[in-house]
């Protein structure tokens, strides 16, 4: 039946689609137009579907053997439907017609709404053309071009044989990979309604040094969107070299000595100061809560003026890289500070209604089981002026934070995050390594002490967990300068 | 959806057609409603019906292969066995997993509680009123950014091909409120509280809403912290939180791995002050999520882990069990590679400690209510952690709000620097612990 012919609401249960869960095509403009219809007749201001199909594996080598391979398949779709502001999202696992419109029937209910009487008129909504960008950018072949569970087998077992080599000490050696295949549609009242395939992969070391009493343990891991040969092209021995090298300095290292210094901050996975202090700061998620404190700050100076901050989705193979986001918004690069002056929030659907911020493509989850919400992509520092060797130069003495750990920050803008390496700075050198650093701070202070960027940008793909699940995600920076922060140790 | 009688005779004719002679299936599916509301109104309202199946599949060389999937049609399920089926080519050949050898033991007969779910309408109406209440409270609190009024109901299964078939269900209601203070002149402060229990008419709500206000309205009123060596008071959740982080002390799994603190033969070694016992009690009384087998079907029950600060125990799947030869204790989930997790703690102590403590009387010592970043500030192979908190100075009773500051140490050296394990005890989501008492620990502030 065409989308276009006018239905009965007693038609609806006669129905029959040739849409199929196995694969989300055109096939589908004619059900979800109809559903969409049917929310729209029903009393909602807006109503969106999102599906989703997953085909994950993840494969842990430990020391010489194989020891888990594990494949998840997952099949699901969420509706949501708004009146004003407010929203109700139903997630389920039947990717059917009477599924899909079980589902919405569920969140009509329970946002007060009643279905429409026998004899009323269901108007379909017009979609827009198909915007299939798996179709365009030839995305269908990417699963059966990624590496065979042989494969991701012998790449593992060979990378750990070169972590022993390289390593002192070694206790255990662990090397992971995933690869997380997920097709998405998204149709929505506004006659939205596109699809896409993402293709997220990872792999990386976790060492574990022992000697004695001391103890050290340090990972790495790259990850890649869009490349069915990221496996294959993986530059493991390097990666090998850079492990047993921070896990053998950090070995016999001191604990830091608590106190308030200035920091120097390595490039790529440096770049979570700026993650945790300030860019969650700027999703709307926060700023509809009233929980930034840059919430009404657009336009002011909140950081230092050697500052400027993108955070984007086009960067080629980036971890945080998408076509779409998951409100089938093509992504883009939005600029978030420039030269210390707040220009931009990140935006999704929801919180661009709410907070009257436009949509920057940002709406993100982890799966069907989440509605979307405003979240970052691939977010970084953008390069600056000086070099490392004049950024060292400017410290007496402070702390080198070369490898980070995770972080987080609260609901007063408190952000925190630890440091897996790091060594003292004396005298503008990089003197003896020390381990036990954890950062804390406040994010409206420690943005205006960020005084020196260096050239050398990188970016490093990270996890980012919040109100809509864990997502992937790149940070970066150059080597950056913090005037001062308290480094929490010993 | 299918039932799991349906799961598990479809499992059973899908294995026979792809001739598949071993299998055992773990799977569980959830009805939830959850509310959340802003300033009067609600603002986002979730409800979720899935499922989800693993499946585990041992081929004609005894080794297994995993699959989970979403999709519990037999089309699902079919696909999800072949899926196994051919990574179990890929499986380890040394210790290989095999059932529970008490997959089909008596089990505790505990009866399925569940609970018919409110209307969400319900849930909305009373999460408005309280966060009206908690608005009201003090002029400081601007906001309750945070909250949400849940129900749940879930089953869970387990069955194999040995004819093993576990089922439970249980229905949950859950509430969090978190507010937000602002004041001319000072920083913004925050606090908040969690309950949970069986039913939305058995929740505590107002407990919830007290224990929310009392927290922020006591954090209005910040000093920085000198830093220095303290005297440290842990919560029951911060304390729990911390023994959660280095659980791999008696994590059978971690300890074969070599990615625990301790050994095979750490067992019997005093690790603690002999003022601590802990055990992990799935079927505690006080235990609401309480669940009666794991993931392979093997019965829960109490397991010492630390008596009087000797390590006694550790946390066993069945193929930890008989690598130790020792007994499977309930505590597996299925994996390809079975991992091992404890259920509800239970802190105590049997001793009588030479000096008691109490913060009516003790000088300058700090009282840590929630310690935060524990994904990052843990350094759980290393042993040592250093992470920020939230909590009070304390002096003759009365508490000073910390600015901000961190806690660090090493997590073998604070067990053996336990002074004092109260003998209150508090019922939490992980646990019933009371608070204790540490001597020592770097907290780092001005």
């Amino acid at each position: 039946m065409h989308p276009s012919t006018l239905l009965l609401s007693k038609q609806l249960p006669t129905l029959q689609y040739t849409s199929t869960p196995d694969r989300f095509d055109e096939s589908w403009e004619a059900p979800l137009s109809t559903l969409l219809g049917l929310g729209r007749a029903a009393g909602a201001d807006f109503i969106e579907f999102f599906l989703e199909r997953v085909n994950y594996i993840s494969c842990l080598a430990e020391d010489d053997i194989i020891t888990s391979i594990t494949p998840r398949l997952s099949k699901g779709a969420g509706v949501r439907v708004f009146i004003g502001k407010a929203d109700c999202y139903v997630s389920t696992n039947d990717v059917t017609f009477s599924g899909l419109k079980l589902a919405l029937e569920k969140a009509l209910s329970i946002m007060g709404l009643q279905l429409p009487g026998a004899n009323a008129y269901i108007p379909a909504v017009n979609l827009e053309l198909f915007r299939d960008y798996a179709t365009i950018k030839n995305k269908d072949s990417w699963l059966p071009e990624c590496s065979s569970i042989r494969e991701m087998g012998e790449v593992l077992l060979d990378a750990n044989t070169q972590l022993q080599q390289k390593a002192s000490h070694a206790q255990s050696r662990r090397c992971v990979y995933f690869r997380d295949w997920q097709e998405v549609l998204v149709a929505g009242s506004d006659g939205t309604f596109a699809r896409d395939i993402r293709l997220t992969q990872s792999v990386g070391y976790s060492l574990l040094c022992a000697d004695g009493a001391h103890r050290s343990s340090i990972s790495k891991r790259v990850g890649s969107t869009s490349n069915p040969n990221f496996l294959r092209a993986w530059e493991s021995q390097s990666d090998a070299e850079e492990v047993a090298h921070s896990a053998g300095q950090m070995l016999y290292a001191d604990y830091v000595d608590s106190g308030n210094y200035p920091i120097v901050m390595a490039n790529q996975f440096g770049g979570v100061i700026f993650h945790e202090a300030c860019g969650h700061l700027l999703e709307t998620t926060q700023i509809e809560k009233e929980t930034s404190p840059f919430s009404k700050k657009k336009g002011e100076k909140i950081a230092h003026e050697s500052l400027t901050a993108w955070d984007e989705g086009l960067s080629p193979t980036a971890f945080g890289t998408i076509d779409m986001d998951d409100e089938g918004m093509p992504a883009q690069r939005t600029l978030l500070i420039e030269k210390g002056v707040l220009k931009n929030f990140i935006a999704d659907r929801a919180g661009s209604w709410r907070t009257g911020h436009p949509r920057t493509g940002s709406g993100r989850r982890q799966s069907y089981a989440f509605p979307a919400a405003s979240r970052m992509r691939n977010t970084y520092i953008a390069p600056g002026e000086y070099t490392n060797e004049d950024i060292f130069a400017s410290i007496d003495r402070g702390i080198y934070c070369k490898k980070m750990g995770g972080g987080s920050v609260g609901a007063t803008g408190q952000f925190n995050f630890s440091v897996d390496e790091a060594y003292s700075i004396e005298n503008g050198k990089i003197a003896k390594p020390l381990k036990g650093a954890t950062l804390i701070g406040e994010a409206t202070e420690i943005m205006d002490k960020i005084s020196m960027c260096s050239q050398d940008l990188g970016l490093a793909a990270g996890f980012c967990g919040s109100v809509s699940g864990s997502i992937y995600v790149t940070v970066g920076q150059p080597h950056i300068k913090v005037d001062s922060i308290t480094v929490g140790g010993r | 959806m299918p039932n799991f009688n349906d799961i598990a005779t479809c499992a059973k004719d899908k294995a026979d057609k792809l001739g598949i002679k071993k299998f055992d299936i773990y799977g569980a599916t959830i009805d939830e409603n959850s509310v959340q509301v802003e300033r009067g109104v609600p603002k986002q309202v979730k409800a979720s019906n899935r499922s989800s199946v693993t499946v585990r599949v041992w081929n004609e060389h005894n080794t297994v292969g995993i699959t989970s999937t979403t999709d519990v049609e037999p089309a699902g399920v079919e696909v999800a066995l072949k899926t196994a089926y051919e990574a179990s080519f890929f499986g380890v050949k040394e210790h290989v997993p095999d059932f529970s050898p008490e997959a089909i033991a008596p089990i505790k007969d505990i009866p399925d509680e569940t609970a018919p779910q409110a209307p969400v309408s319900e849930l909305i109406e009373k999460l408005i009123s309280v966060e009206k209440e908690l608005l009201a409270v003090h002029p400081a609190i601007a906001s309750v950014p945070y909250n949400g009024l849940s129900q749940r109901d879930i089953n869970r299964f387990y069955l194999n091909s040995d004819a093993a078939l576990r089922t439970e269900a249980r229905s949950y209601a859950s509430i969090y409120l978190y507010s937000k203070t602002e004041e001319e002149g000072k920083k913004p402060r925050s606090g908040g509280a969690f309950k949970i229990s069986r039913s939305l008419e058995q929740l505590d709500i107002n407990g919830c809403l007290k224990k929310a206000a009392d927290k922020t309205i006591s954090h209005l009123n910040y000093e920085k912290v000198k830093s220095g060596k303290y005297q440290v008071v842990f919560s029951p959740e911060a304390f729990l939180s911390l023994l959660g982080a280095f659980s791999n002390v008696y994590n059978a799994q971690n300890i074969l791995d070599k990615q625990s603190l301790s050994t095979p033969e750490s067992l019997g070694k005093q690790i603690a002050s002999p003022l601590l016992s802990v055990y992990d009690d799935a079927l505690h009384p006080d235990n609401l999520a309480a669940e009666t087998f794991d993931g392979e079907g093997t019965p829960t029950r109490r397991v010492a882990l630390i008596n009087d600060g000797v390590l006694t125990g550790f946390l066993h799947s069945a193929g930890t069990a008989k690598r130790m030869n020792a007994q499977p204790t309930g505590h597996a989930n299925m994996g390809a590679k079975v991992t091992v997790d404890p259920h509800f703690y239970h802190v105590f102590s049997n001793q009588t400690a030479q000096q008691e403590y109490s913060l009516d009387t003790a000088e300058n010592v700090i009282l840590i209510d929630d310690l935060q970043a524990l994904h990052a500030g843990v350094k759980a192979l290393q042993g040592s952690f250093s992470l920020p908190f939230d909590g009070w100075v304390v002096n003759n009773g009365k508490l000073t709000s910390i600015e901000s500051a961190t806690v660090a140490g090493d997590f073998l050296e604070l067990l053996q620097s336990i002074v004092f394990v109260e003998k209150e005890a508090e019922l939490t989501p992980g646990g019933v612990c009371p608070r204790v008492w540490v001597d020592g620990l770097s907290i780092t502030g001005d």
